[in-house]
């Protein structure tokens, strides 16, 4: 098994405005996007229950134009509120980058 | 005309974009030079007290080589967001330093300028009309909220640019718009193709953020034909290619196939991206279907109260190995403590905040991994309604949290460790973003005031 980070050329997290979250898997190329995609290894359920949430807020996008996987979710707290952890949102992916992959 | 070319700046003024990059890109001929200076990014600060996200030094800096090449090619410059929240305040600012630079370059032009804050009475008709609607994941809206926000602005689409070109503007500054809008009017007043233009928007308002490898910010370039546009770095270091161009749908947007602006919605299930060399890619089939109502997106920032914050680490492995029943005790002695100094009713006052760096200080709740390493750092965080208060809380905790005891030890110890003489500091205001709305208005002007002067 291969390690997400290993497959993909960017793993990353960003607000989408200040009240959703966004993270996007790149993929290295379009054989190991489709394999993972395929595979249905990034869905709702896991990512909710890895995030703590339910998994009727996560919204999976998969993009076949840029090979990528797109996971968007509501911001835990509003950007820059007095409980935000990461006003940019750009450090909310971590639990991604290990995840395995066939 | 069968094609407009367009230059982006960068992606931020301020952040810089490489002098030569711009010589380069005027040599190929553009019709317009457009820039965005806003973000919502660096959260509500800059809306809440208009503090603008870079520097004189830096906006000057961007400015002056962006007017140079405008006035020396006789075409606009269109400027939005000014400077980070577009606020009033903020155009104004804008305003100033594009005229000291005007005077110190001797240019002139014909400035045409947009304000996006909004009237609260305005607002609050078109709450009661219940033509205000909620976006996704919305805080509360009710007058209340319109009444105690610090600043709200809207965001102005192509139309206000299109009128300030129309009059004649030669630079265009605004207020808070969407990022895209800046790109998308001078095209959209030619009649080129709504699809093809908004989607080279999207390309363009981040600058050279759509390369393949974007090692620092830097000026990109644009055609816009009849069936298609074509993207192409003026930087030689250098390159696009088709997935690179694709992945920039992805930054910051919860959608890659959709992009919703005040006339319709892009979207770009179709859309096909072919490299023309090795660095330039053409893209086409992007679809723009206008919007049954017209909709101005609101920003709005509020007081969230006064912070004073203390950093400490600790590294002690006795603490760390009961660190959660530690750290519980100590919030509740803290807690004990300014009840005893502030007296009862001081509870429903402040706020107090511990964040744990080396647990959970990136993710708060997302995170869940709780574990810990060799060494700590928290920070204390206080909030309340004034600075004097927050102060004066936090040397309460300051001193209880530096002494606080673990059992295996007898006597005093000091159990973490202050970076900082005076530990306490003082952040001042803090501000709360209160607003994910559209409103509904009846014209697409009817939000914005354009002003004219010759500088």
């Amino acid at each position: 098994m291969a390690r997400l980070w290993q497959v993909s050329k960017l793993i990353r997290s960003k607000n989408a405005g200040p009240f959703e979250l966004t993270f996007d898997v790149i993929f290295k190329d379009r054989e190991s996007y489709e394999r993972v995609r395929d595979a249905g290894i990034i869905n709702a359920e896991w990512f909710a229950r890895t995030y703590q949430l339910t998994p009727e807020v996560v919204q999976i996008i998969n993009y076949d134009a840029a090979s990528a996987i797109k996971i968007t979710i509501p911001r835990p707290t509003i950007s820059g509120d007095v409980d935000d952890t990461d006003v940019f949102g750009g450090q909310q992916h971590g639990p991604l980058v290990d995840l395995e992959v066939p | 005309m069968s094609e407009i070319r367009l230059v982006a700046a960068t992606g931020m003024l301020g952040s810089g974009f490489r002098e030569e990059t711009l010589r380069r890109a005027m040599t190929l001929d553009p019709d317009f030079i457009g820039v965005d200076a806003g973000t919502t990014d660096a959260g509500p600060h800059y809306l809440g007290c208009e503090d603008t996200h870079f520097s004189d030094s830096a906006y000057k800096r961007d400015l002056r080589l962006i007017l140079r090449a405008s006035r020396a090619a006789k075409i606009p410059a269109i400027i939005g967001s000014a400077i980070t929240a577009g606020t009033d305040n903020q155009v104004r600012h804008l305003v100033r330093l594009a005229r000291d630079i005007a005077r110190e370059d001797k240019l002139s032009f014909k400035l045409g300028v947009v304000y996006s804050e909004q009237d609260r009475d305005y607002l609050k008709k078109r709450l009661r009309e219940r033509r205000i609607r909620p976006l996704a994941n919305p805080p509360p809206l009710d007058e209340a909220v319109i009444d105690r926000s610090t600043h709200i602005v809207g965001l102005a689409g192509a139309e206000p640019y299109m009128e300030a070109l129309d009059k004649g503007a030669e630079v265009v500054i605004s207020g808070r718009s969407s990022d895209t809008s800046i790109f998308a009017a001078m095209p959209l007043m030619r009649g080129f193709d709504p699809g093809l233009v908004w989607h080279a928007a999207k390309v363009m308002e981040c600058g050279a953020a759509s390369v393949v490898l974007r090692k620092y910010p830097d000026c990109m370039f644009a055609a816009i034909g009849k069936d298609s546009f074509t993207v192409e770095p003026p930087n030689p270091d250098y390159r696009c290619d088709p997935v690179s161009i694709a992945s920039h749908n992805l930054y910051e947007n919860g959608t890659p196939y959709e992009l919703v602006e005040p006339s319709g919605v892009l979207n770009t299930y179709g859309a096909r991206y072919e490299a023309v060399s090795d660095r330039a890619v053409r893209v086409s089939g992007g679809r723009f279907t206008p919007a049954e109502r017209y909709t101005v997106k609101l920003e709005g920032a509020e007081l969230a109260g006064y912070q004073s914050i203390i950093i400490g680490a600790v590294r002690d492995p006795i603490i760390l190995r009961q660190f959660d029943s530690w750290l519980d005790g100590l919030v509740k002695a803290a807690k004990k403590r300014i009840l005893a100094v502030f007296g009862a009713g001081i509870e429903e006052k402040y706020r107090f905040n511990v964040r744990v760096f080396g647990r959970n200080a990136a993710m708060g709740r997302l995170e869940s991994d709780l574990s810990i390493g060799h060494e700590v750092g928290l920070v204390f965080q206080v909030t309340a309604q004034t600075q004097e208060l927050a102060a004066a809380l936090m040397k309460s905790v300051g001193h209880i949290a530096v002494h606080f005891p673990v059992p295996e030890y007898s006597g005093l110890i000091t159990s973490i460790a202050y970076p900082y003489s005076p530990a306490e500091l003082h952040r001042g205001a803090c501000y709360r973003f209160n607003l994910n709305h559209v409103v509904e208005p009846d014209t697409p002007l009817e939000m914005f005031r354009l002003d004219y002067e010759t500088v």
